[in-house]
């Protein structure tokens, strides 16, 4: 009797003991899980802090809301008020239009930065590289805001122009309008798209260029044909970075944009502030995201065939 | 398990997702010995010795080390120490604090540790190089103080992934006797790993050979080199000239073949064939003596017509043409005299052998 | 290619080069250049030199509160986000993990989503949970803003270096986690101080998200924001601008010295 239970227990804490050595050697085995594992911490905030939130906003935007309680039952009413009232959509093109021509301007005036760092440089890059990049790091609010103190009608554009004699009157159409709000962003969003553009250029093989002045190109072609395409990523990449969160940016068109240049993101504001109709805006914000998510489609789109025909 | 192996593969195999990098490798090596793993990139012979070290967990089999079971050993718990490819020298220690580093487990008072570390510093040459940093190391410095790093621990086993290679020629040359000395003055096992098969020649007690994740063979150099005994390792291990042939007869003390080229050889062959098994009869370029003057007895000799030659300052090596061989016959002479003619190319020449120099391998 | 011109034939690209962070600079130059003008109006021309914005800037118990907040907001997001950046930063340059790019790029998303979706989104979350707003909503939402940015620095410093210096580390006999703090950390150091320092300042100057998830307590950001209706408080606002900006100018310049010249002692070691 003894020998069988005790036979029996060992047996167990073989099996157990065994188990144990098939995990741990499963663990130690397979580097996916040790990875994984940690990279789980991070991971899981960032689901706690993106996806749900995410999800809870789609979810949102399908309910109606009734002064400060919200109405869970699931209804399409605030997309029917999205299509029927003309201002969200002709507001949203308008943002998209506007973040458009910011991304073209500051990608524009950016490259031939980067490009300047890139290959003009050869002591102290360190220092322009940080010359660049410390403004993008400091308060957006802040460079926003030296904006509309210099381009307001006593601001400091107007007041040192007639100082200096240059002008008898104020010129009105520096501030309030989409064109101060393009310059203002246009300016905050330098940095960002400059260094992209910066690192994709610098990994590009110099011996290519070489190559192609020695089999008979310009220099402005050689530019053409081999760097700019080259460099395609950087750009790729600076242009959504500027594009995506200028879409949705409230506070620009609110400090120097006037009535006539507010954006989707200031009605958004408003639904979560005075307006307090929260489904509505969490309903506004999707069809932003879906909007931009459908122009960012096009643009990879384009440029793909672009690379392709120059392949 | 002999108590004379210090690790033993059992069966060892590894695989990343469909590609095999080892596949099912048995053997053992043993205490004292400087064994060679040689074979082209991708063989698995750096794969091998990862799982020796313990950086790769075997996808089945059993590594053991010194009689142990080693598959669930991290790294740090085994009794074998590393000298990377690429040395990793810690680059924000000094190289006292490199060599050091593995010590501080060791219970070791300072002062013995400190005296500890200048006896190794003078072992490989470095003396009262302690302070300085490791930015300021050549290749061959950072080498050596992966080697002191390594042996201060006094491992069981030395492990060591291609150290040489980024060396330069002379240096290289250099640091393998250096090695070889070392080896043998501390009595430790070395598991080293190549591509280069001069230096597994000149270093090793013994070599296996590797290639597509399994073992060819493993020998002494000199029978690797002689007495190869598959097309495979004869051809990678220096160069070799093979010839079709077909057995004629086999006792206990000769084999026959018949030959088109070579007429019919005899010598003696470990392996048995049956009568008729089709075989390469391999000789290597140095054992192929030339003449250039038409010899008394032709038929002794294998004609052929010369195609190019290299001078190497101490030898030559001629690429003769044979009729009714599609590859030149490569041989390597001694430049026993000093001559200043060169030679012709298209000239006749005339090949001597022994046959005891002639090696018979499968042919398949 | 580019041959060598006289010195007194500036080179196009260097023109341009300086007229650009003429642009960038010049805006911002102006906040402490006003700041110091004594003058209620912010225009030419300048009145004459004045520390009274100053003075009314330091003693506004209100601003000084805010100060505090985003000082303290900022020392634990940069701490708990550059530990997060670390451990994921290190999961995905020093293990083979399948899946790893969609992986990554989720983490990435805080970069590219338009502030103030991020913004509404955690609003919602929020209330529905019946938490209720504070300066720990804020700091959540800075959280998540900064693991990104941390990630980015941290990922390009561990993979500027060798993975056999762990496997030397373990090979000597330490175990994973004496490894990290003896071989890994110390190189990885200006990385993690560049991180520090980084996410501090983003946390530091951050407005969407602490408008959106703040109640009561405001940060310095929210602070400015709601002092930019009054007129007659603007030179003070703009004396505190002109401050932070110097702060953070400082502060990130540092930050990436140290993280660029990290980079330059580890090429000359040659590994």
């Amino acid at each position: 009797m003894l020998d069988i239970s005790s036979g029996l227990s060992m047996k167990n804490s073989i099996s157990q003991s065994k188990l144990h050595f098939r995990l741990r050697r499963l663990f130690i085995q397979s580097e996916s899980v040790r990875g994984y594992t940690m990279l789980s911490p991070t991971f899981l905030a960032m689901v706690l802090g993106l996806a749900m939130p995410l999800v809870v906003l789609f979810t949102l935007s399908f309910w109606l809301q009734e002064y400060l309680d919200f109405i869970r039952t699931f209804s399409f009413a605030n997309y029917f008020e999205f299509f029927q009232k003309p201002i969200f959509g002709k507001l949203l093109l308008k943002s998209i239009r506007i973040s458009g021509l910011v991304t073209i301007v500051t990608v524009l005036l950016a490259y031939p930065m980067a490009y300047f760092i890139a290959f003009r440089i050869k002591k102290n890059k360190l220092i322009w590289l940080i010359l660049i990049t410390v403004p993008f790091w400091t308060s957006y609010l802040l460079r926003v805001f030296a904006w509309k103190i210099m381009l307001g009608y006593n601001g400091v554009i107007n007041s040192g122009l007639k100082s200096l004699g240059f002008i008898s009157e104020p010129l009105a159409f520096l501030l309030y309008n989409p064109t101060s709000v393009v310059i203002t962003l246009a300016h905050a969003w330098a940095a960002f798209a400059i260094l992209p553009i910066y690192v994709s250029l610098e990994k590009i093989d110099r011996s290519l260029l070489e190559a192609a002045r020695d089999l008979g190109e310009t220099a402005w072609m050689t530019f053409l044909r081999v760097t700019l395409p080259l460099s395609l990523p950087g750009v790729i990449a600076a242009s959504l970075l500027v594009f995506i969160p200028t879409v949705g940016d409230y506070v620009t068109p609110s400090l120097v944009g006037g009535p006539r240049g507010i954006m989707i993101g200031n009605i958004i504001q408003s639904m979560f502030g005075e307006s307090q109709n929260w489904p509505m805006g969490a309903a506004i914000s999707v069809m932003s995201m879906f909007t931009v998510a459908i122009m960012i489609s096009l643009f990879l789109w384009g440029t793909h065939s672009y690379r392709k025909r120059i392949a | 398990m002999n108590l004379d192996s210090i690790i033993d593969f059992q069966d060892v195999s590894k695989s990343f997702g469909k590609v095999t990098a080892v596949d099912q490798v048995s053997f053992d090596i043993k205490r004292g010995e400087f064994f060679s793993l040689l074979g082209p990139s991708g063989c698995g012979k750096t794969t091998l010795l990862r799982m020796v070290a313990g950086f790769e967990v075997p996808s089945s089999g059993e590594i053991q080390i010194d009689g142990q079971p080693m598959s669930v050993s991290p790294p740090n718990q085994r009794p074998v120490n590393m000298v990377f490819q690429n040395y990793a020298i810690f680059p924000h220690l000094n190289v006292r604090g490199n060599i050091a580093f593995g010590m501080r487990k060791s219970g070791m008072r300072k002062s013995e540790l400190d005296q500890r570390i200048d006896e190794i510093l003078e072992l490989i040459k470095l003396p009262g190089y302690g302070q300085r940093a490791a930015h300021e190391l050549s290749g061959g410095q950072r080498q050596r103080v992966a080697l002191a790093r390594a042996l201060i621990k006094e491992p069981k086993v030395l492990l060591l992934d291609e150290p040489l290679g980024a060396l330069d020629k002379k240096l290289r040359e250099q640091m393998q006797i250096e090695l070889r000395q070392l080896q043998k003055k501390l009595d430790i096992t070395f598991l080293f790993v190549t591509h280069d098969q001069e230096e597994a020649l000149t270093l090793s007690d013994r070599i296996a050979v590797m290639s597509e994740g399994k073992v060819l063979e493993i020998a002494e150099p000199n029978e690797l080199y002689e007495s190869p005994s598959s097309r495979f390792v004869a051809d990678f291990i220096g160069a070799m000239n093979f010839f079709e042939g077909r057995v004629i007869s086999q006792d206990s003390s000769k084999v026959s073949i018949a030959t088109n080229l070579l007429g019919d050889v005899i010598t003696t062959c470990k392996k048995r064939f049956p009568v008729g098994t089709r075989v390469w009869v391999a000789i290597r370029p140095e054992k192929l003596i030339p003449q250039f003057n038409k010899p008394e007895l032709e038929g002794t000799h294998l004609k052929g017509t010369m195609a190019a030659s290299a001078y190497l300052g101490d030898r030559s090596h001629f690429y003769v043409h044979i009729n009714n061989k599609e590859e030149p016959v490569l041989v390597a002479m001694q430049n026993l005299e000093r001559s200043t003619t060169a030679v012709q190319a298209s000239q006749n020449v005339w090949l001597r052998w022994s046959n005891s120099a002639a090696i018979i391998l499968e042919r398949n | 290619m580019t041959a060598n011109k006289p010195w007194w034939r500036p080179d196009g690209f260097y023109v341009y080069a300086v007229l650009y962070l003429t642009f960038i600079y010049l805006p911002v130059l102006f906040l402490p250049l006003f700041s110091f003008n004594d003058s209620k109006y912010i225009a030419f021309p300048l009145k004459g030199f004045t520390l009274q914005w100053y003075s009314e800037m330091i003693n506004n118990p209100s601003m000084l509160n805010a100060l505090a907040n985003s000082v303290k907001i900022g020392l634990v997001v940069a701490i708990l986000s550059t530990i997060f950046g670390l451990l994921a930063a290190k999961a995905v340059t020093r293990y083979r993990l399948p899946g790893r790019g969609p992986i990554v790029g989720f983490i990435m998303i805080p970069l590219v989503i338009p502030e103030i979706i991020l913004g509404i989104s955690l609003l919602i979350l929020i209330s529905l949970a019946n938490i209720p707003l504070s300066l720990l909503t804020v700091g959540f939402a800075h959280l998540l803003l900064c693991i990104p940015f941390s990630m980015l620095v941290l990922v390009s410093r561990m993979e500027g270096f060798d993975r056999s210096m762990e496997e030397a580390g373990l090979d000597l006999g330490e175990n994973a986690w004496m490894t990290f703090w003896r071989v890994t950390f110390p190189i990885v150091l200006p990385g993690i101080v560049a991180s520090l320092l980084l996410t501090f300042t983003i946390s530091f100057d951050e407005f969407v998200l602490a408008f959106f998830l703040s109640s009561i307590e405001p940060t310095l950001p929210v602070y400015i924001w709601s002092s930019l209706r009054f007129p007659s408080k603007l030179p003070a606002t703009l004396a505190l601008g002109a401050t932070i900006f110097l702060i953070s100018f400082v502060i990130v310049t540092f930050a990436e010295w140290v993280r660029r010249r990290g980079v330059r002692l580890e090429s000359t070691s040659g590994i």
